[in-house]
């Protein structure tokens, strides 16, 4: 984990400076999607990030991932995302982006919401291969990013058997 | 029991609601959800990737929610969201894996 701390430390500063490119279209590519354990180099997640949510600064506030700190199953991690933001025609979060920075495919699910949910609240479940980063990533309509950061520790992978 | 596919879920208000009221949408289904990381223990050969890539939600015919899924979701994944019930009408749920099967449910959203 440590060794890949340097290269993602400029994550919330402006993303994508250096580094490999992330092929594929700008959407969430069908090609980042297929390769969940390619022995490929670990993919940038700054420049993940700034392909799929844009490159611009990401206020840390707005954003709940009301996790432990600790995940008793790696196979089954809970990740209730709620985005403290209105949901009005003109004024809304359009879409919810979540990473888990050291899975084999870190790019776990995007969310594209419309002023009719009301409320910028889901939850899901996904394995997580190991501790890490878990980073959840919500782009209003105008183009805001707001973000937060959760360190979860797992005691075995849920990724691999 | 491993191959046990589809049989979605939705549940979401039981009784009429407010118009306007947010209300929360939970949903399950059967998926093994494969992520095409891992490997079969017998043989050390990767099984194929196998997961549900797209949840579409629409309500009273529009699109309300959609998301997007790598193999890394859960298997049998639940999902839970919220809409503004403004009028009574379907709300559809649609999953589509990377083997293009599709399933589909359906529940009624009635606005007293």
């Amino acid at each position: 984990m440590d060794q890949t701390n340097v290269t993602r430390r400029g994550f919330f500063r402006t993303a994508g400076v250096l580094g490999a490119a992330v092929a594929g279209s700008s959407l969430l590519g069908v090609s980042v999607l297929a390769h969940a354990d390619d022995a490929a180099p670990a993919v940038n997640i700054d420049e993940l990030v700034a392909k799929q949510v844009g490159a611009g600064p990401i206020a840390m506030e707005k954003v709940g991932l009301d996790i432990p700190g600790t995940a008793e199953n790696a196979a089954l991690v809970r990740m209730p995302i709620v985005v403290d933001h209105p949901m009005e025609a003109g004024n809304f979060i359009q879409t919810v982006t979540l990473i888990i920075d050291n899975n084999p495919n870190p790019l776990i699910a995007q969310f594209e919401l419309t002023p009719e949910a009301g409320k910028a609240s889901l939850e899901f479940r996904a394995r997580m291969a190991k501790s890490s980063k878990v980073r959840v990533i919500a782009k209003s309509n105008s183009g805001k990013l707001y973000g937060v950061v959760k360190e979860i520790q797992v005691a075995a992978g849920g990724c691999s058997g | 029991m491993a191959d046990e596919i589809g049989n979605p879920k939705i549940r979401g208000p039981k009784d009429p609601v407010k118009k306007g009221e947010l209300v929360e949408i939970k949903s399950l289904i059967k998926h093994p959800m494969e992520s095409g990381s891992r490997k079969d223990k017998a043989t050390d050969a990767l099984i194929p990737a196998h997961f549900i890539e797209s949840v579409v939600v629409e309500y009273a015919g529009k699109q309300v929610v959609k998301a997007t899924w790598s193999g890394a979701v859960s298997k049998d994944p639940f999902f839970s969201f919220f809409v503004k019930a403004d009028v009574t009408g379907p709300l559809k749920m649609t999953w589509k894996d990377n083997k293009g099967q599709s399933f589909s449910a359906e529940a009624t959203i009635t606005v007293a």
